[in-house]
């Protein structure tokens, strides 16, 4: 990958293009039950159980709007600096299909529950400069339609409405996005976002998060062009993969005379292309009106200020505080990467350990660790309680770096505490002169020759006599001492 | 035993109270009439036995000591009404054989009042209609026929025409209706009936196939106001499953009843006098004056300037909703299911082309069409803000009167297939329409015969919340009109 | 505004009910003739007027987020005209 500040460009025939990215978010709400009625909203139920009479759209039945939905919605609006619009209204989208029992999917067209934010991403983890804001143009809340089975039956399709009504914030962002890597930045800062606030459990296997991306192309700073609409891509990699294709057909396309038609395509994993949707296309006229069944939704100041009180701290101002206690900004910007690892690492802090060295040993020991162990921050054998009894006896110097190795991996095996480990091994540091002292004759008896060569200016040596009388007390003898002592017989 | 189908529901509920009679001996002769008039094809279904099981129940209780409201009272239920287990069609094709597996929140109502079911009574498709005859089981036929010896088949007036038959013929002592643009009002007015429409959000709309949501309210028909402020109260009352249901407590509408109108100011629409009305229909508007003045009110002229606009509003708005609305038939769920030539969409065309009327195929491609890309604002924003025009002609004639007396409709009940042209159908709710779309409670009350000796109604119209208001004045219409006509068996 | 048939055509292809030409035929004046009706709407100003939202001017209520419905499967599938193993079955679909 070039580097991530050079701008990313197509190089065709006919010279160089720039790709134009906007992707439309849709996000599963976290709530117990669904937008507008009362069936559970869970994943993976019996095919039509999590089914009222109202997402069945039986005749005569009405929707009732979800508190909750509405209330982490706004959460997340805030959390993304947009303006939360305390009057908006539900629209109907009227469209046929038969994963859609209504005929028409409730959702906001006209006026939106949330207006204009912005989302900083930051491009290159080891480069703190290459940061770039994306502009959210709206977030909207809707219905999720139901679920279509084509591979039961050789002349039917199975309908299971259990998804049907549930609720969705789309996130609709501005096209700034112009290479994959941002795209993929971008939707990686906003998953973060949306699981630091808890609105969307950010699930991309299970389809709790799905994008549109809509990309075209255009020679640099050119006019725009005719944009497609790539649907419910399913993961960061392959959002990256959608832009890159579509990006590459389009300049085919356009280089070989033909014309870009607006239009919905679909991604192939596994052949990873897109191809078109016409199927789809034909004649859509949603025919979107204010839905009678619901009045305007007004929310007043209490509401959402207390959604406001409600926020965690998030990433980036997390990074920030850590970045003031004096962690390096790369370790500041990996442990908030993640609401796991941020929770546990706060969780570590408070343990009273020093930032610095706790947040290098969680970068380097913790996750190495965790990745040879295949395990997460969230299933991590090592408690930050446990970790920062480790961490002290390092700092206090009861334990030396090097032992500090050996005795967290003995706490990985047996979930022990470290100075129980410490303690029953025996690892203390001996800080004792005498048998520092002892150490440091046996050495330099054992080894008169060398003691001649160094004397004679070979100062490389004095390593070489430290680690012989580290050995001769099996490395628990306090460095600083050694040094103290052999210095003090050599020079 | 005296003949108890020619009782009011206050007389039965009354004399079943005091033991003159019992439920299931009351049950028992209705059940007979209703057979016995099957000629009016008032009903879709009957249901004899489940007015029979409420019977015994309300018998029971009553030996136990126990009454309810509407105890020993059985009732015809429109069919636009979901009643569990019992066929609910709408009057259409789509939904034949539909047993809804819920009971609509009015219907319930009535049930737990005590009420029984005597059948579920015929309308037009959809309450799409204004004369029965869009009804896929054939038009219900008024009892009354012209006094000129011949004996044309009249319409009972739509689209709660099988209810409005069904109460004139007296084979129910009363029934629901439900008014979108005077489908309760214009019925009532045809068949010499009250029908009441409260103000919107009064009835729950949950369990009641949706025709035009912003406009649907359910309401009574029966012989006399106070009948219909008795059902009322029974139907009326908050519903949290009803997003627009109005969370207020239901007035003692009944007690509070009286013809007493003495400082209140009755306004007389100027623009509702228009060419080609009867002058039968204009002198009853003055006689209405009159009777009003005698009870103690002062008549006032006023304006609605915008009523002309009324019915091309309403033919935006209502068709519009209706579009949506009735998107979910589409032989997935429930009801028809036709297979076409090619897939779902086959499916989908074939199913709708079979199971709509002419009629509601129509009003689909109205609303599809003013709703569809590039027509959208011209015709339905355009609407809607003549609608809120609308709504502030009655807010300001509200200053300067505290009800509007005008006729109920522009003429009297017309023959079955006298009217072929679809414009010439809609202007007859060109009076009923206007409260409709301002949401105000309206109410039809008989005031005499025309010259062919069929029934003319007089209509009122309230402020928002102000049903007492209406039935007030009605009952003192009523106690002056002295209508006590009734149709002749010919059945 | 007037429909051709070709709109009325189209019309019908979005509201999902299947026409023969005769019946387009015979749909297309029915519709201009209620359509220019309804355009003398025209004539009314409603400069600065706001569209009507709410009938009866109240505010949305919010409900609380409790699964109180729902695991009805019976009542779901019951009036289908094809359920099978649970699912709803329809003319195979090709995405
Ligand atoms: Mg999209
Ligand atoms: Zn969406």
């Amino acid at each position: 990958m070039a580097g991530a500040n050079a701008p990313y460009r197509i190089t065709g025939s006919t010279g160089d293009w720039e790709v134009v990215i906007g992707l439309e978010v849709h996000a599963q709400i976290v709530s117990e039950s669904k937008l507008f009625s009362g069936a559970s909203a869970v994943f993976g139920a019996e095919p039509n159980s999590h089914v009222s009479l109202v997402d069945a759209a039986m005749p005569g039945m009405l929707p009732v709007l979800n508190r909750e939905c509405i209330r982490q919605a706004v959460r997340t609006g805030l959390a993304l600096d947009a303006k939360v619009n305390a009057y908006s209204r539900f629209d109907r989208k009227n469209y046929f299909y038969a994963d859609l029992p209504q005929g028409y999917q409730i959702s906001q067209l006209y006026h939106p529950l949330v207006g204009e934010g912005e989302v900083e991403v930051l491009l290159d983890e080891k480069d703190q400069t290459s940061t770039k804001a994306i502009g959210i143009e709206r977030i909207h809340v809707e219905q999720d339609a139901g679920k279509l089975m084509h591979d039961q039956h050789a002349t039917m399709s199975y309908v299971d409405l259990n998804r049907c009504g549930v609720a969705l914030m789309e996130i609709v962002s501005r096209p700034d996005m112009s290479s994959p890597t941002e795209a993929g930045a971008y939707l990686r800062k906003l998953r973060a976002i949306l699981r630091y606030v808890g609105s969307c459990d950010g699930n991309m296997e299970e389809g709790s998060m799905r994008a549109d991306v809509n990309v075209s192309v255009r020679k640099p700073g050119g006019e725009l062009g005719t944009r497609t609409e790539t649907k419910n891509v399913n993961s960061v990699r392959f959002v990256m993969a959608v832009v890159e294709h579509e990006a590459k057909r389009q300049v085919e396309v356009l280089e070989g005379g033909g014309v870009i038609v607006q239009e919905t395509r679909l991604y192939d994993p596994d052949k990873g292309v897109t191809r078109s949707l016409r199927s789809k296309e034909d004649a859509h006229d949603y025919r979107y009106f204010p839905d009678p069944d619901l009045l305007p939704l007004e929310l007043d100041v209490a509401f959402i200020a207390e959604c406001r009180a409600s926020l965690p701290e998030l990433p980036d101002a997390k990074r920030k505080r850590y970045e003031a206690l004096g962690i390096p900004p790369y370790n500041a910007g990996v442990l908030t990467a993640e609401v796991e690892s941020a929770r546990w690492f706060d969780e570590l802090l408070d343990g009273g350990v020093e930032p610095k060295a706790a947040a290098n040993w969680v970068a380097s020991e913790l996750f190495g660790a965790l990745n040879r162990l295949g395990k997460t921050m969230a299933t991590s054998p090592v408690s930050p309680t446990q970790a920062a009894e480790l961490l002290a006896l390092v700092g206090n110097g009861t334990i030396s770096g090097s032992l500090a190795k050996q005795v967290f991996e003995i706490m990985l095996e047996t979930g022990a505490g470290a100075a129980q480990i410490v303690e029953e091994r025996g690892l203390k540091q001996t800080s004792d002169t005498g048998a520092i002292d002892a150490a440091v004759d046996q050495v330099l008896v054992a080894n008169t020759d060398k003691v001649e060569q160094y004397k004679g200016g070979k100062e490389a040596l004095f390593g070489f006599f430290v680690g012989q009388v580290m050995k001769a007390m099996a490395g628990k003898a306090n460095p600083k001492l050694v040094n103290e002592r052999l210095r003090a017989r050599l020079d | 035993m005296s003949e108890l189908t020619t009782k009011t529901i206050a007389e039965l509920r009354d004399g079943f109270r005091a033991g003159d009679f019992s439920a299931v001996e009351v049950a028992e002769q209705f059940n007979a009439a209703v057979v016995a008039a099957r000629s009016l094809n008032a009903f879709t279904v009957e249901t004899p036995d489940a007015a029979l099981a409420a019977a015994d129940a309300a018998d029971e209780a009553r030996a136990g000591g126990e009454i309810r409201p509407l105890g020993g009272v059985p009732l015809g239920i429109k069919d636009l009404f979901a009643t569990e287990d019992v066929d609910t069609t709408a009057g259409s094709k789509i939904l034949k054989g539909f047993k809804p597996r819920y009971e609509s929140t009015v219907s319930d109502k009535l049930r737990s009042a005590g009420a029984g079911m005597l059948g579920k009574l015929n309308m037009d498709e959809f309450a799409m209609g204004s004369s029965n005859e869009t009804s896929a089981y054939g038009p219900a036929i008024s009892p009354w026929q012209r006094n000129d010896g011949g004996n044309s088949a009249l319409t009972p007036g739509g689209s709660s025409g099988g209810s409005a038959a069904a109460v004139a013929a007296g084979i129910v002592p009363g029934a629901t209706g439900t008014d979108t643009g005077g489908s309760i009002r214009q019925p009532a007015a045809f068949t010499g009936i009250c029908g009441i429409k409260p103000t919107y959000g009064r009835c729950s709309r949950w369990g009641i196939v949706s025709f035009a949501s912003s406009l649907d309210q359910a309401g009574p028909l029966a012989r006399t106001v106070r009948d219909c402020a008795i059902l009322l109260e029974a139907m009326a009352g908050f519903d949290a499953k009803d997003s627009t249901s109005l969370e207020l407590p239901v007035p003692p509408w009944e007690a509070s009843l009286s013809s007493d109108l003495k400082g209140m100011r009755v306004g007389i629409p100027t623009e509702y006098r228009i060419d080609g009305v009867p002058a039968d229909i204009d002198a009853l508007w003055d006689r209405g004056v009159e009777w009003l003045r005698d009870a103690g009110a002062e008549p006032v002229k006023i304006s609605l300037p915008h009523t002309k606009y009324a019915l091309p509003t309403y033919y935006i708005i209502a068709p519009a909703e209706a579009s949506s609305n009735l998107a979910r038939y589409d032989g997935v769920r429930y009801g028809l299911r036709v297979d076409g030539d090619s897939g779902l969409d086959g499916m989908y065309t074939a199913t709708r082309a079979a199971g709509f009327g002419a009629e509601v195929k129509r009003r689909i491609m109205i609303g599809t069409y003013v709703l569809s890309a590039g027509f959208y604002d011209a015709y339905f924003t355009k609407a809607q803000k003549v609608r809120t025009l609308i709504k502030q002609d009655f807010r300001n004639a509200f200053n300067d009167c505290d009800l509007i007396l005008t006729p109920t409709a522009p003429s009297a009940a017309f023959g079955l297939g006298e009217k072929t042209d679809p414009l010439a159908m809609y202007l007859n709710d060109v009076f009923a329409v206007p409260a409709s779309l301002a949401g105000l409670p309206a109410m039809s009350v008989p005031g005499g015969l025309d010259r062919q000796g069929l029934p003319l109604g007089l209509h009122l119209i309230g402020r928002e919340l102000d049903e007492q208001g209406v039935l007030n004045a009605a009952l003192a219409i009523e106690e002056r009109a002295g209508f006590t006509a009734r149709p002749e068996k010919w059945w | 505004m007037s429909v051709n048939t070709e709109q009325v055509r189209h019309i019908a292809k979005l509201a999902r009910i299947a026409m023969s030409d005769a019946e387009i035929e015979a749909l297309a004046p029915e519709l201009n003739n209620i359509l220019g009706w309804i355009e003398q709407l025209a004539e009314v100003n409603t400069d600065g007027v706001e569209p009507l939202t709410a009938v009866i001017d109240q505010k949305l209520r919010l409900r609380d987020d409790a699964v109180n419905d729902g695991d009805c499967r019976d009542a779901v599938l019951v009036n289908a005209p094809l359920a099978e193993h649970g699912f709803f079955a329809v003319p195979k679909v090709i995405e």
